[in-house]
């Protein structure tokens, strides 16, 4: 008990440190530049050890559970040396927390608007919320796929500068011809799609992936599933802005 | 204040728990196996998600109201810096704003501290948890500030996207080749629950007080940024300690040929 407590209070006095920067950058701009005190101080500075109290739990918690299931599963999935269910796990880890990702679902409704300004669809709920729920399929796969493509090549060794970087060229070469409104929705949905429960699970499979396969290593070939995950996504949206616009 | 933190944490778990049955349902159906140590994950997962639902009722309750005001206090007319023509030099308090703000919600990421702590032990100690964190923030600081000047001078969001990607193809080829994956990783981490919300708010203030904007074409586009300058900053991270390494090595190499006594094996 007292063992753990101390875990903790080390956790806590790491939060503290974390969030540090932002309070003191707050509290600089408000009081130095702007030279105002913030309605109900008090109410804020709850907020702020709900913060640290939540981050606290979070790392904890990341540490006893999220690590260590990404962590087995890959390395059971590795062992049953089925390249299948590797593949459709991947794939539905990408496309599930993606669906349904709060920060999609708001950048995807702005879109709507967008689009029925620009009109690219019709301006009502119907086509709107049709849209919408487009985009967000197109996310999910987007990043379902992505997964695929990255644990193909953990499994196979492919080099990911040489994806990444043809892939950085095709969204050169799509922007040039991609619908004009599109464009930063496309380029903002990429950043998206990582949560924060999401990140930790895909590097530990990725990670743990690349330390149970024979001539992987764990730093160059473990690391590299989330840059396909926010990559993807300018791609697909992209088309998708593109296919809606032609029909 | 109860009710709503009631409702956060039920709303956090209601975005885990699909991922959670679906681990589940794979381990049994699937890999057949026992979960090991199920008592334990079980409490860990319930950390995870009462500790996201306080850390996002936080911010919601304290950080994230005072940080998009702030966002639009600085933007207005009032807050511009010097009088008469206005150019993108009046707006010195927004730079230093973004700077600060990139740097300060990248630090508080969790999604990126999850990530440093694992490529801090994957590369057995090689890579500093502080030092990977401190690149990535300022490389989204340097990106939300410029991405802040391309919203206040309309520049198209393509020519700097463009610009940035052809520098990290160069750095990939010229960096050491262990941290290529982890910094191309770093790129999508930082833009997570704390980072987003307020360059976001910052990015739509802008867009709505500099006329001749469109808050939902310029609005966009800070996020793009703020992905792709910490892969920059990684790269730039790693090939500066490689430099910092290869010099403390030929020194020491000249202090064993002065003194070939004490050369100690490792």
């Amino acid at each position: 008990m007292k063992k753990s407590l101390s875990i903790f209070w080390s956790h806590t006095k790491g939060s503290m440190r974390d969030l540090a920067p932002i309070v003191i950058v707050i509290a600089f701009f408000e009081f130095v530049v702007l030279r105002q005190v913030p309605d109900g101080l008090v109410g804020i500075l709850l907020g702020v050890v709900l913060v640290v109290i939540g981050l606290t739990f979070f790392i904890y918690g990341l540490e006893l559970a999220l690590f260590p299931i990404g962590d087995a599963l890959a390395v059971a999935l590795a062992q049953k040396g089925s390249v299948f269910w590797l593949l459709i796990f991947a794939f539905s880890l990408g496309f599930g927390t993606t669906i349904a990702e709060p920060a999609l679902t708001a950048i995807a409704s702005e879109a709507g608007q967008i689009a029925a300004d620009a009109g690219a669809i019709a301006d009502d709920d119907e086509a709107r919320d049709r849209y919408v729920l487009g985009l967000r399929l197109t996310v999910a796969l987007s990043v379902g796929t992505a997964l695929v493509l990255g644990v193909l090549r953990i499994i196979f060794g492919w080099s990911l500068p040489l994806m990444i970087i043809s892939g950085y060229v095709l969204v050169v070469a799509m922007t040039a011809i991609a619908p004009a409104d599109i464009i930063g929705v496309a380029y903002d949905s990429g950043g998206v799609t990582t949560s924060t429960v999401t990140v930790p699970l895909v590097t530990a499979l990725g990670v743990g992936l690349a330390s149970s396969l024979r001539d992987r290593n764990p730093m160059t070939d473990g690391f590299g599933l989330i840059a396909f995950a926010s990559l993807t996504p300018m791609i697909f949206v992209m088309a998708y802005g593109g296919i809606i616009q032609w029909i | 204040m109860i009710v709503s933190s009631v409702t956060t944490i039920v709303a956090t778990g209601a975005d885990v728990l699909p991922i959670v049955i679906f681990i589940f349902l794979f381990q049994t159906l699937v890999i057949r196996k026992p979960i090991p140590n199920f008592k334990r994950l079980l409490a860990g997962l319930g950390f995870v998600i009462v500790g996201l639902g306080l850390f996002l009722i936080g911010l919601e309750q304290a950080l994230f109201p005072l940080g998009r005001e702030m966002a639009a206090q600085l933007t207005s007319p009032e807050a511009l810096v010097g009088s008469g023509t206005r150019d993108w030099t009046s707006y010195l308090w927004v730079y230093a704003f973004a700077l600060a703000i990139g740097f300060a919600t990248t630090i508080a990421e969790p999604a990126l501290l999850a990530v440093s702590m694992k490529a801090h032990d994957v590369s057995g100690g090689a890579i500093h948890v502080w030092g990977l964190r401190v690149a990535v923030a300022l490389g989204v600081a340097v990106g939300v500030a410029l991405g802040t000047y391309r919203i206040i001078t309309g520049m198209p969001l393509q020519y700097f996207i463009m610009a940035a990607y052809l520098v990290v193809v160069i750095q990939t080829i010229l960096a050491p080749k262990l941290i290529i994956a982890l910094a191309y990783d770093s790129g999508g981490v930082t833009t997570s629950t704390v980072t987003v919300p307020l360059i976001t708010a910052l990015g739509l203030g802008l867009a709505e007080t500099i006329p001749g904007r469109s808050p939902l074409l310029d609005g966009f586009g800070l996020v793009a940024f703020a992905s792709v300058f910490p892969i920059i900053a990684v790269l730039t991270y790693a090939q500066l300690s490689e430099q910092l390494d290869k010099r403390a090595a030929r020194r020491r190499k000249i202090q064993e040929r002065d003194d070939p006594i004490l050369v100690e094996e490792d």
